[in-house]
């Protein structure tokens, strides 16, 4: 049986590069290959293409100047640079960092770095619907703290925390608060002012811009120590040459996301509820992962009692459907991921769990394609696994 | 990833199913891992008369699974315990080196099972 089918389901994985963007791009491969530093003429057009960018990624996020965004080579560079350049440069301040326990791994192992290098790090609970608790948040923070990094929103469960609040927590002491913003970046209005954040961590390929790039954001008078040394491009912040055509793929996809952003939350919204509600009907034992309104609009996390995620993953790809799961099979380590456990979940709950996201091409047709064919993926395997109770007839 | 003998005994694995009044049963695995097998034995003259299998688990735990019932089935209890993990992985074209350990666990638990059928059948078994 030849499957036709071909339903791109991971969003959060990786993302097409938006047609407008590749063509933004191309002229700075091409012809305007200049280097921005060059005194001479070929200089000028790549020069004046990171101004413009810089100002586009800086009016996404409402900062207050474009200075203030420094180009980093994607997201985990600029969480990296957030935790242990604030760590390094404050030092003399207080050796404490406070995060989440369900932060990405380019959040969690810094800290667990800078744990080997004299410093402190606090993981910060969460409840069963991944939001950080603001009064152990408050409880943490001491004398010695000098950075809390708090993730905006979780890729793997869709959770948005309450940034603000958090913001106000933080800032009650001289502490800087971090915020990655990679897993709600171009779906959800971020303004950094009005929301009180310090450091920002932004991903281009997240919002249909090309991989490999990236942003910090720093509010003025931000001390930081650059990971990188050499010969001092991004005012001394991120030494290297600049990647043009990434950056103004970048500026490009941060201009379309902030005008289209209202309409296509509003299309994903309508969708993922759509695709949550016909698999949690249409079959038994099956459970929401993460908030169910404080949610990304592209994010339908679930679980399904009694079976594995890979098994689901694999028989989806052979019906034409590319999905992701929390499950250790997948990954190289054996555990499953610590963020559906750090919400409470049982091991064979996690490893139960599928993550559909959403993005710019699906359609509602496709959506009701998968609502079809998962009834009968999950009671396939049901049928083969130990663990189905006999009293669920399948 | 797996190769296309595992694909297939994915699709349609072989033996799949409960031996209600089975002779033995053993279960290995653990959900931490996200792996569990439970193989069901009917034992004939010393031979293996009927293996079936039930797993929780990734695509390689299902094949594995299947691929040892295969294996098994007619053969006397000293030959069965004789199926290695490097066995059933072969048969199967090989595995991807992160499910070598957890998820290759269907010899282990036919070993149970058959060790489960001598507990319960005592020395005559033996014989």
């Amino acid at each position: 049986m030849a499957i036709e089918k071909c339903v791109y389901m991971d969003h959060t994985a990786g993302k097409p590069v938006d047609a407008r963007v590749i063509e933004a791009m191309l002229p700075y491969m091409k012809s305007a290959y200049g280097n921005p530093a060059s005194l001479h003429s070929f200089g000028e057009e790549p020069r004046k293409a990171l101004d413009e960018a810089r100002a586009q990624v800086a009016t996404l996020i409402n900062a207050e100047r474009k200075e203030t965004i420094v180009f980093t080579s994607g997201a985990t560079e600029s969480n990296n640079m957030a935790i242990k350049g604030v760590a390094y440069r404050n030092k003399d301040r207080g050796t404490h960092i406070v995060t989440s326990s369900i932060e990405h791994m380019s959040v969690i192992n810094p800290c667990k770095f800078l744990k080997t290098r004299g410093f402190e790090a606090t993981f910060l609970p969460v409840d069963n619907y991944g939001i950080v608790s603001l009064d152990a948040l408050g409880k943490a923070l001491t004398e010695k703290t000098i950075l809390a990094s708090i993730m905006y929103a979780n890729g793997e469960i869709g959770t948005i925390q309450p940034i603000e609040e958090i913001s106000k927590i933080v800032h009650k002491k001289n502490i800087y608060f971090h915020v990655d913003v990679t897993a709600a970046n171009g779906q959800i209005p971020i303004d950094v002012r009005k929301e009180g954040i310090d450091l920002l961590t932004l991903s281009s390929n997240d919002m249909y811009g090309p991989k490999g790039i990236g942003a910090i954001y720093m509010k003025d008078g931000t001390r930081l120590e650059p990971l990188l040394h050499g010969g001092g491009q991004e005012r001394g912040l991120r030494s290297g040459t600049e990647n043009i055509a990434g950056i103004v793929g970048f500026g490009k996809a941060a201009e379309l996301a902030k005008a289209e952003m209202k309409t296509e939350s509003q299309r994903l919204v309508k969708m993922r509820d759509r695709l949550i509600k016909g698999l949690l009907d249409s079959i038994p034992y099956s459970f929401l992962n993460g908030h169910p309104t404080r949610r990304l609009p592209d994010n339908a996390a679930v679980r399904f009692s009694f079976i594995e995620g890979e098994s689901m993953l694999l028989s989806l790809d052979m019906l034409g459907v590319g999905a992701s799961s929390g499950s250790a099979c997948t990954a190289k380590t054996l555990e499953p991921s610590h963020v559906l456990m750090a919400i409470g979940l049982k091991h064979e709950e996690a490893h139960g769990s599928l993550l559909f996201t959403l993005g710019r091409q699906n359609t509602e047709e496709e959506v009701d394609y998968v609502v079809s064919i998962m009834p009968a993926i999950v009671k396939r395997l049901r049928m083969i696994s130990p663990l189905t109770p006999k009293e669920l007839k399948l | 990833m797996y190769t296309e003998k595992v694909m297939e005994l994915f699709r349609n694995p072989h033996n799949m199913g409960e031996i209600p009044d089975a002779d033995g049963v053993g279960t290995v695995g653990n959900p931490v891992c996200g792996d569990l097998m439970t193989i069901y034995i009917k034992v004939r003259d010393n031979r293996l008369e009927d293996v079936k299998f039930k797993t929780f688990g990734c695509g390689a735990a299902i094949a594995t699974s299947s691929m040892v019932t295969d294996l098994a089935k007619g053969k006397t209890l000293e030959e069965a315990l004789k199926i290695t993990r490097a066995d059933v992985a072969n048969e199967l074209g090989g595995l991807p080196p992160v499910k070598m350990h957890c998820s290759n666990l269907a010899a282990d638990a036919l070993h149970v099972a058959i060790e489960d059928y001598r507990k319960k059948h005592g020395e005559e078994a033996k014989k």
